[in-house]
């Protein structure tokens, strides 16, 4: 157990933590150069391409120095906001972790987030200066920042370079020396952390854990303590880089449970695994039953598709218990289902991934948080869906999701980031200088502002360079109400949405603008209006088409006039009927980016 | 009765609004010619036993053709082919190929109708549409026609061209009623992929009309036929009674026709095939005796659109008898169903039990065609 040092990686999107991890692979003789490919742990095709970490991932390595064997286990940890809780409980299954930095970068608001969750959990914090290769790199620059942000001491700053391999051999040295093996006592009673969960269609859900205490043998029946079901443990063993089966799991390694659990919802992040006949007096602390925030319609564009959608998300469920679904109706948009996200590039990384994964192509509606509203009676009822809000006379109040955002940008922009953030009901908490022009500022918003159009303003004002974080915090009293969108009078389900009473008149008047773009002419007038239970608030006419330049039909070339009408027709059928007016798919899309 | 259609793609210059095949290369006219004679010849059996009754030189430019080369074509067509008494032989030409000594030979061949291609009576909108002639031409060439005894001719006009006002529309049509010919073809401009309207439309150089100039442009033609006893007999050709154009006409009727030439389309019934437009390809695939064309076999539900996009644009309309007898009573039904709120907002109307387009639908009858096509699923 002294040998064994777990530790994982904290850096931001593209600061080289997936090309370090490589070279640390390489360098253990854990990946033979002939299963070498660029980026061994992000295995989901979207992980490579975006260079983004979706899925938590685990690897074993080996080491040898002075005749003595190290067992490492690097803990891959998603880098994105959407996932932090499944962040914290990797985290929580670690000694050390080390902070990535790009040298020519800096620090970035995410990267601050994640690993004040790492000192939280007592980690032993080993900064690198990543890209050091790089001529743009700014050494002193970047180190002043890690020195002002964690206390070390500058000499413990690690020089490297995942792509020339720079340093790598002195970040295997610190790992051995500095992360403190697992603690933990192995004549307790079993007890094991589930730091995330993975789908295989031969073996059920496979479970990812870190013992605790005690150990784990195969055939010994164990109990998720969260969910209270008790299962056998048909196997378990660590995860090099395909899974090895071991006859047990002792005190601090990390491996794999394998118990033939069918649905991924059994298996929670961050529940704790213990023996049936000799359980542990208490379950790991940090456990949360993640619920969804960020809810939209999923449907088929073909609606003959309904139940290879279905099928296709339940799918997607077994690797990814966070996503819910049930199924719903619209009078525009035919059968789907409301799906319930982390956030928003959940919902974004979904709807990618039942496009390339399952070739299903769906119309995402508006999204909207999760709302809970007080009735009269004093019940709280959670309302995901705006159609599913109850009717005025029963509301005594509702509540909204409130975030804790974190910014960090250069000092020249900050002033028109406080203004968006202020703009979008935010409430300033603090404002840090970090080092040199670097600003952090931490402001109180409503989860639901940063639904529409919030990410695309940032990137515009800061030109890219802010970084965003948040985390949820509570719920609070607000104004809201239902904005409707009307096409010749009829309401359009599928573009109405629950929002802030103030916001409501802008977005209002921008959907029908947007809208006036987006539906073809046809041969009526068609009014879009925006709307507030009866009271009209926007307006907008697309005119009836008075004349089609008719295309000749001459010199016997009839083919071709054919195929053109048949494609406009074919284009026509593609389009969604609301009451008399054709509604194309991207209509529904393209009010999420309003300007 | 079936129809040939001989393309001659030679043009001096591109007109900026024109897509048909054409090119500049009039040298290889000799080699040209010689195909389309072999082509005649190779494609005897496309037509079958029917008798010819049309024969139509289009362009590119005919007018290009000496009277030596018209000769041989036609001397060709008479050899292998089984042509009517007093056929309706089209010759298509421009203004100024049209002088005075080319029209006297003209009027020594059979051929007995002229399509002339004036296009506007003003020399600036004619310069825009990089044609060669000017007014004093235009004018001449018609009345140097008649006086060399052709008595069925037909004039072509644009409009809807940006900036062509409603008093240089109305001047185009006086200029033509004041010719005395005896059919008129006027095209809405159409902005087409690869012509140089197109781009400069594109680049923002060129605005096109507004709708509402550009419908009061049709309406205004609309009632100049009908004063003058032109009758539109589809969208946009208009004839004196018995001066309809019988070649343009086998199109929208379902009629055989046999297209000789680069970019020519023939059409059986069952089949559509068109010859590449390419010079080079036709040439040398013809004198290797290869075929040449790409082919179509017309599935009944592209029958169907065939029949409702020309149909519709006749003055007789779709009749719903046609469509019951070929297609059933399914595809009827089908058609009167989806037809329902066209007749009810007046923009179809039934007659002798067919559908015709009033003249509000005319305007929009794009949208309208397109919306009672058949495409994939629904023809089962």
């Amino acid at each position: 157990m002294e040998n064994i040092r777990n530790f994982c990686i904290i850096a931001h999107i593209d600061h080289g933590k997936s090309t370090l991890a490589d070279r640390l692979l390489q360098e253990t003789n854990t990946v033979s150069e002939r299963d070498r490919q660029e980026q061994v742990l992000d295995d989901m095709e979207l992980e490579r391409e975006r260079g983004i970490t979706i899925k938590s991932h685990a690897i074993q390595m080996d080491h040898e120095r002075d005749g003595k064997k190290y067992v490492l286990n690097l803990i891959d940890t998603p880098g994105h906001v959407d996932f932090s809780y499944e962040v914290s409980r990797s985290i929580a299954a670690c000694e050390g972790a080390l902070l990535i930095i790009d040298a020519t970068q800096g620090i970035q608001a995410q990267t601050i987030s994640n690993l004040y969750l790492a000192i939280e959990h007592d980690l032993e914090i080993i900064p690198i200066l990543n890209k050091m290769d790089l001529a743009s790199a700014m050494p002193d620059e970047v180190k002043d920042q890690i020195v002002d942000l964690i206390g070390c001491d500058r000499d413990d700053i690690i020089e490297a370079s995942g792509k020339t391999g720079m340093g790598v051999g002195l970040i295997l040295e610190a790992i051995m020396d500095r992360v403190p093996a697992p603690k933990g006592d192995p004549k307790e009673p079993f007890q094991a952390l589930i730091f995330d969960s993975v789908f295989n269609s031969f073996r059920g859900i496979i479970a990812y854990i870190k013992v605790m205490n005690g150990e784990v043998r195969k055939g010994d029946l164990v109990k998720f303590v969260n969910t209270g079901k008790e299962y056998n443990a048909d196997e378990v063993g660590v995860l090099r880089l395909t899974q090895e089966a071991r006859p047990v799991l002792r005190t601090g390694d990390v491996g794999y449970l394998i118990s033939g659990i069918k649905t991924s919802k059994e298996v929670k992040v961050g529940d704790t695994i213990t023996n049936v006949k000799n359980p542990c007096k208490t379950a790991i602390d940090g456990f949360e039953d993640v619920k969804p925030m960020v809810f939209a319609g999923i449907y088929p564009i073909d609606p003959e598709d309904y139940e290879d959608l279905r099928a296709s998300i339940e799918k997607l469920q077994l690797n990814d218990a966070s996503l819910t679904f049930e199924p719903e109706s619209s009078a525009a948009l035919g059968f789907g289902f409301r799906c319930g996200f982390l956030g928003l590039l959940h919902m974004e990384i979904v709807q990618e991934r039942l496009d390339r994964e399952f070739d299903m192509d769906v119309i995402t509606t508006v999204p909207n948080v999760s709302f809970n509203v007080i009735t009269k009676k004093g019940d709280l009822v959670e309302v995901h869906n705006p159609s599913g809000l109850p009717t005025e006379t029963m509301i005594d109040y509702i509540e909204e999701p409130y975030i804790h955002a974190q910014i960090i940008s250069r000092a020249d922009y900050i002033g028109q980031i406080m203004k968006l953030c202020i703009d979008k009901r935010g409430e300033l908490k603090t404002q840090v200088y970090l080092t040199g022009n670097r600003v952090e500022v931490t402001f109180n918003m409503p989860l639901s502002e940063i639904v529409f159009d919030f990410y695309d303003k940032l990137k515009s004002i800061s030109k890219g360079y802010a970084s965003f974080d948040y985390y949820r915090t509570d719920f609070k009293r607000a104004t809201l109400c239902k904005l409707d969108i009307l096409l010749n009078g009829e309401s359009v389900d599928a573009l109405s949405s629950l929002m802030h009473t103030s916001n409501a008149y802008e977005i209002g008047r921008k959907m029908c603008i947007k809208l006036k773009e987006l539906i073809p002419r046809q041969q009526f007038d068609i009014a879009i209006q925006a709307a507030i239970g009866s009271k009209i608030i926007a307006r907008e006419t697309v005119k009836a088409v008075r004349k089609d330049v008719t295309a000749k039909c001459y010199g016997g070339d009839i083919t071709r006039k054919r195929k053109l009408l048949e494609k406009q027709k074919k284009g026509k059928k593609r389009m969604r009927q609301v009451g008399n007016v054709e509604v194309p798919q991207k209509a529904f899309l393209a009010v999420l980016k309003l300007d | 009765m079936s129809g040939i259609y001989i393309h001659i793609p030679f043009c001096r210059q591109r007109c900026h609004y024109c897509d048909f095949y054409s090119t500049t290369q009039i040298k290889r006219k000799p080699e040209l010619i010689l195909a389309l004679l072999s082509e005649l010849e190779q494609r005897k059996d496309w037509i079958g036993e029917e008798t010819i009754r049309t024969i139509y030189f289009g362009g590119g430019t005919p007018s290009l053709l000496s009277i030596d080369e018209i000769n041989q074509i036609l001397d060709s067509i008479y050899l292998n082919y089984n042509v009517v008494e007093n056929p309706e032989i089209t010759f298509e030409a421009n203004p100024d190929d049209l002088t005075e000594k080319q029209l006297r030979l003209l009027s020594e061949t059979r051929i007995n109708r002229l399509s002339i291609g004036i296009q506007s009576f003003f020399n600036d909108d004619l310069q825009l549409m990089n044609r060669r002639h000017d007014r004093e031409q235009a004018i001449n060439s018609v009345k140097m026609a008649q006086e060399f005894g052709f008595k069925n001719i037909s004039v072509d006009l644009i409009f809807g061209l940006p900036n062509l006002s409603i008093e240089r529309w109305n001047e185009n049509l006086k200029i033509v009623e004041s010719l005395n010919v005896q059919h008129l073809s006027a095209y809405h401009l159409t902005y087409e992929k690869g012509t140089v309207f197109e781009i400069k439309r594109k680049k923002g150089e060129i605005t096109p009309i507004m709708e509402e100039a550009s419908i009061m442009q049709f309406k205004t033609l609309i009632a100049w036929a009908k004063q003058n006893n032109f009758i539109q007999y589809e969208i946009s050709n208009f004839g004196k009674e018995s001066f309809f154009s019988q070649h343009n006409s086998n199109y929208w009727n379902q009629k055989k026709y046999l297209g000789i030439g680069p970019s020519a389309h023939s059409y059986n019934i069952d089949t559509r095939l068109w010859n590449p437009s390419n010079l080079s390809m036709y040439i040398n695939g013809i004198m290797k005796k290869q075929a040449v064309y790409e082919k179509e076999i017309l599935s009944e539900s592209d029958k169907y659109n065939e029949l409702l996009i020309t149909a519709l644009r006749t003055k007789r309309g779709l009749n719903l008898a046609q469509v019951e007898a070929q297609f059933g009573n399914r595809v009827k039904h089908h058609l009167l169903h989806n037809s329902q709120k066209f007749v009810e907002s007046k923009k179809l109307y039934l007659k002798d039990n067919a559908l015709v387009l009033s003249d509000e639908g005319v305007f929009v009858s794009d949208a309208i065609m397109a919306e009672l096509m058949l495409v994939e699923e629904e023809i089962d």
